[in-house]
């Protein structure tokens, strides 16, 4: 074989493995979805995912928009400054943070947090045979580990978008009146008076779009991890890499679709 | 009665499970022997179908064991896994009563926790255990709250894997003493996967060999020890020397 077929050998073998990858991941979050109409519902363990993956995210989610709104309040204003410009801050910092940022970042603070979390937990269920344990109990893994995980994330992300949309207006308040000598009652004006609803509405729609992926990349990676402790470890830089990716991907085609003109 | 005919099983390249006839009859102990990767745990995990085998059947009671009510099925088994295998997010009791608690055989909340104690204290463990967390015992203990799991629901079919593994002498005799009170109490069949030849002798009714993915030899336990079979000798003697490789 020459160079040039190995090499396009080589390629054509990269590209059936990443569709077969595509593939099983479609078929996982297929199964998934599928169990939402199939009873049992295993309601406690949806309550405990949405704590862990919802409310003990709160405070890496918040501290995140917190310094991410200040920040952006001085960047938009030393920008601004340029253009003569420095007005805009409240507004661009509202709609920054709801459409992008707040999403985007918290997304991927729940990634760092919940997709490890998760594919470390499941994956040291596979390798100790607990996943095993719950089929021969008469538990399906996928309705008893998966369904709630996702459902949780799914649900939980837009609300701690949702609050971490406002912590980090509250962040660009901060700085703004603090640092750059808005007054806080113009500031506040000016953020209400520009910022519409679908720039928030929006912006929840990724945060459930991106809680999906999480959950999901945790759960498949976790359930497909082998070995022992390497392979769990494995398992859990993959779910954090894919789901970080991910993120990013979907956010770039939601924003395509929801604001390309 | 269980009955495996004709099964294969391979992972890629490897082999595993050559063409695999077996018949365990009912409320019989059947041990099967055999040493490390020659396919003991994939043989017993094609029963419950946790693995697929690639060609072959395998039957309960004449029945495929791959068609038909999965949870129905699955409800007729309880399995003792090697390393316990018990959830590490709930209490003791939780894991021995998990199928209690769920499902076609759910029991109200009280009635579950009270049977949970009652198999803790038929596996010599007390009620104070029923609290803790698996992480919280010895492996010895692990292994009998995976045996009390296992006998929750008082199936007609209990397997075992290696469940002597990993356990002191003393210890060991302890589970293989109540395997046996077990499976003669309950009038269980049982099957257990071990190579520990003390477990053999104290638990088995009847002994299958597997070797190189196929059924060596199979007989009484009784008929071990002169069976002609060379396999079977070097084994169960532990020689270095013989028909099986030392290194595989």
């Amino acid at each position: 074989m020459s160079v040039l077929a190995r090499f396009l050998a080589a390629i054509g073998q990269a590209v059936i493995a990443a569709l077969a990858g595509v593939g099983r991941v479609t078929l996982f979050a297929a199964e998934t979805i599928s169990h939402l109409a199939r009873p049992p519902f295993y309601s406690r363990e949806f309550l405990h995912a949405l704590m862990q993956i919802g409310w003990f995210s709160l405070p890496v989610v918040g501290l995140t928009a917190l310094f991410t709104g200040g920040a952006l309040a001085l960047q938009i204003y030393a920008g601004g400054a340029r253009f003569n410009a420095e007005t805009v801050v409240p507004s661009i910092v509202a709609i920054g943070l709801t459409r992008e940022l707040g999403p985007v970042l918290g997304g991927l603070m729940v990634a760092a947090r919940v997709a490890s979390s998760i594919a470390a937990e499941i994956g040291t269920m596979k390798v100790t045979e607990q996943i095993d344990a719950l089929t021969t109990l008469s538990t399906n893994p996928m309705k008893y580990l998966t369904l709630p995980r996702v459902l949780a994330a799914t649900l939980a992300v837009p609300v701690l978008v949702a609050v971490g949309d406002a912590i980090g207006i509250m962040g660009g308040f901060m700085v703004g009146v603090g640092r750059l000598d808005f007054g806080a009652a113009t500031y506040l004006k000016t953020t209400v008076d520009f910022l519409e609803t679908w720039d928030v509405v929006s912006g929840l729609i990724k945060g459930a779009v991106f809680g999906f992926i999480v959950a999901l990349m945790g759960c498949y990676h976790g359930m497909n991890s082998r070995g022992g402790a390497q392979g769990v470890g494995h398992a859990t830089k993959r779910a954090v890499v894919a789901s970080s990716v991910l993120i990013l991907a979907a956010n770039y085609i939601l924003t395509e679709v929801f604001f390309s003109t | 009665m269980i009955e495996l005919h004709d099964v294969h099983k391979a992972f890629g390249a490897n082999r595993v499970l050559r063409g695999v006839n077996l018949t365990i009859d009912s409320g019989s102990s059947m041990v099967i022997i055999g040493g490390s990767g020659t396919g003991k745990s994939v043989a017993l995990k094609c029963i419950l179908g946790l693995i697929r085998p690639d060609s072959g059947t395998i039957t309960l009671d004449g029945q495929d064991v791959t068609k038909g009510d999965r949870d129905a099925f699955l409800a007729r088994f309880g399995m003792l896994f090697q390393g316990g295998a018990l959830f590490d997010s709930l209490p003791v009791w939780q894991n021995v009563a998990f199928r209690l608690l769920r499902g076609s055989l759910g029991r109200p909340k009280a009635e579950a926790r009270e049977i949970a104690i009652e198999k803790l204290r038929r596996v010599g463990l007390k009620p104070e255990v029923a609290d803790k967390f698996p992480a919280e015992l010895s492996g010895g203990m692990q292994k009998r709250v995976g045996l009390a799991r296992a006998i929750a629901a008082e199936p007609e079919i209990i397997f075992f894997d290696e469940p002597t593994t990993g356990l002191d002498p003393i210890m060991a005799g302890v589970i293989n003493e109540l395997i046996r009170e077990i499976v003669v109490e309950m009038g269980a069949t049982a099957m257990t996967i071990t190579h520990d030849m003390t477990s053999v002798r104290a638990i088995a009714d009847n002994v299958a060999m597997l070797h190189d993915g196929v059924i060596k030899w199979t007989g009484p336990v009784a008929d071990m020890d002169h069976s002609g079979d060379p396999y079977l000798d070097q084994f169960i003697h532990g020689r270095a020397e013989g028909p099986i490789e030392a290194v595989r």
